[in-house]
């Protein structure tokens, strides 16, 4: 695992020019931006915006249009099949937003967690049950848990397990599609300072999409805000919630509760 | 007393030809599943249609042929097709292996080693040994091209989780020459090690499925294991009640309603081979076969049946 203690100058990803239409309609278009190593990188904005396409875009899941997409140097574009799918379940992670879309239900937690580890080819057992109890561990999951089901967990701990599968196999780019969502309160608070840890403690570069300024607020370092599959704005985080500039951005902003 | 009314060994010739094609694709691309177009059969789904059209597009007039079902030569399923082919297709039938040229199998690989020449064909329920795990066909497909079998080995790590062990006792997955991971249909882990350089040509008949795949002779097959929990063959810890067989695959046979049972080989052929040649187990001192055994609890007995 390589530990990213500083941003370096070349980024980790490079994104140009990324269009991604379904018929007539815009998914997103035109998307530019650079990702340097232990950066996170907030997307916000409302629903049908475009952010769930382009983080799909982005991860491989979907095939955009046109534009570059350039992972440590490689066109990821280019790629065979074959290579996209390894850097899948090594240096790339997903955390979907339900975890029922990231676990296998009918498999026990040490299994989902051993999964990515036997994709690579992990073969010895005590090894990988060694490896998903110390990484239940480092999600706050008890290790006695480990033979349970995820169906037998609640919906905080799922979640927290599915980031275990997904960071087990030290992977440097985490894409997270609304990770907090569907949580309660306290839940999200925990889940957000425990992610704060891991993406520290890891080096992890970071893409994350939700519709929850107080998420990004405390997670990412830059910010996206996007309108109708366009970037409106972009810069620190601080900086675009403070003191918005588009006029989408302004509305996004005040319209956050204040309790 | 072959049935005029039907074309050699029941299929056209033009059906026969195509499962040959695939037959061929199978043995090029050992473990890979090639698909055919599956014809219905006079029996039903799960009744060993697959395995019967491979038999039938290799069955020439010269072939011997041995069915057994579950390593027994005189059970329903076994009997049934025998009949089959020899009314469709006139061929010699036999229930010794090593006279046999084609020998249909469902769910057991006969303990008698195969030879040169000799082509085993099974039977297949399900030939996707990843369904299980995962259901779409689309994404089996995927995993099979793009050689993702991690997932095997999760249902692996569960059985150890669940039982200790691996207790995945038959359809046991192999990998195939390094390349594809193979369901060897549901035959007993213990024949596992039989399938890995076998002279004889295997082939595999999925009919509901539609699928035909192949083990050529010689070919490696190695099931699938952890370093920590390699791979065991396992069978009842008995010898065979009838002729005494220590390394044989053994049926249980529940005797009677006290808690009575015996243990007795599944290869019926093996068994009754032992017997002749002198051999004898614990129960084995005054019976003839299986067979007669079997008919005994009815109260038929070899002298009795002649007088029926």
């Amino acid at each position: 695992m390589t530990l990213h203690t500083s941003i370096t100058a070349t980024p980790l990803l490079r994104v140009e020019g990324l269009t991604k239409r379904y018929g007539p309609r815009i998914g997103c278009a035109d998307v530019s931006f650079d990702l340097y190593p232990g950066e996170v990188l907030g997307i916000v904005g409302e629903s049908g915006s475009g952010k769930s396409t382009l983080l799909s875009c982005l991860a491989g899941h979907q095939r955009a249009d046109l534009g570059r997409i350039a992972y440590d140097g490689r066109e990821v574009l280019a790629m065979s099949e074959t290579e996209r799918r390894r850097l899948g379940r090594t240096d790339w992670a997903f955390v979907h937003q339900n975890p029922r879309d990231g676990l296998r239900m009918g498999v026990s937690a040490g299994g989902n967690v051993g999964e990515r580890l036997m994709a690579v080819g992990a073969r010895h057992y005590g090894d990988i049950r060694g490896k998903a109890v110390d990484w239940l561990g480092r999600v706050e999951i008890a290790a006695d848990r480990v033979d349970d089901r995820p169906s037998a967990f609640s919906g905080g701990m799922q979640q927290r397990l599915q980031i275990a599968r997904n960071l087990v196999t030290g992977p440097r780019l985490v894409f997270m599609d609304e990770p907090t969502g569907g949580l309660d309160v306290s839940v999200q608070a925990r889940l957000l300072d425990l992610l704060r840890g891991l993406v520290r403690d890891l080096g992890l570069s970071v893409i994350i999409v939700t519709h929850d300024l107080a998420v990004v607020r405390l997670l990412a370092h830059r910010l996206m805000v996007m309108k109708s599959g366009r970037v409106v704005e972009q810069g620190l985080t601080d900086q675009v919630l403070d003191d918005p500039q588009h006029a989408y951005t302004q509305l996004l902003v005040s319209s956050v509760l204040q309790v | 007393m072959t049935d005029q009314a039907y074309n050699f060994a029941y299929l056209d010739e033009q059906t026969k030809r195509m499962i040959r094609r695939a037959i061929l694709k199978g043995i090029a691309v050992p473990g890979y599943q090639v698909p055919f177009a599956s014809r219905e059969m006079p029996m039903p789904y799960g009744w060993g249609t697959g395995g019967v059209q491979v038999t039938a597009a290799c069955l020439v007039p010269e072939d011997w042929l041995k069915v057994i079902d579950q390593g027994a030569d005189d059970t329903t399923n076994a009997v049934s097709i025998r009949r089959f082919f020899q009314r469709t297709a006139g061929v010699a039938v036999t229930e010794a292996t090593a006279e046999a040229t084609i020998i249909q199998t469902r769910h057991r690989i006969p303990e008698t080693p195969l030879t040169e020449g000799q082509i085993l064909v099974y039977q297949v329920p399900i030939p996707e040994p990843l369904r299980f795990l995962e259901p779409r066909e689309t994404e089996t497909r995927k995993m099979h091209e793009l050689e993702e079998y991690g997932l095997m080995h999760v249902k692996l790590y569960e059985d150890i989780a669940r039982h200790g062990q691996i207790a995945t006792s038959y359809a046991y997955p192999v990998k195939v020459e390094g390349r594809y991971v193979m369901d060897p249909s549901p035959i007993p882990k213990f024949d596992n090690p039989k399938l890995s350089d076998n002279p004889a040509i295997q082939l595999f008949g999925a009919g509901r499925e539609q699928r035909i795949y192949a083990l050529p002779p010689w070919t490696e097959a190695v099931s699938l294991d952890f370093d920590d929990h390699p791979f065991e063959t396992s069978k009842a810890p008995h010898n065979c009640d009838l002729c005494g067989a220590k390394d044989s695959y053994l049926d249980e046979v529940i005797t009677d309603d006290q808690g009575g049972r015996m243990f007795v080989c599944s290869d019926t052929d093996f068994c009754g081979g032992r017997r002749a040649a002198g051999h004898a187990g614990r129960l084995g001192g005054d019976q003839k076969s299986s067979k007669t055994f079997a008919n005994s609890f009815e109260g038929i007995w070899p002298g009795a049946e002649v007088a029926r």
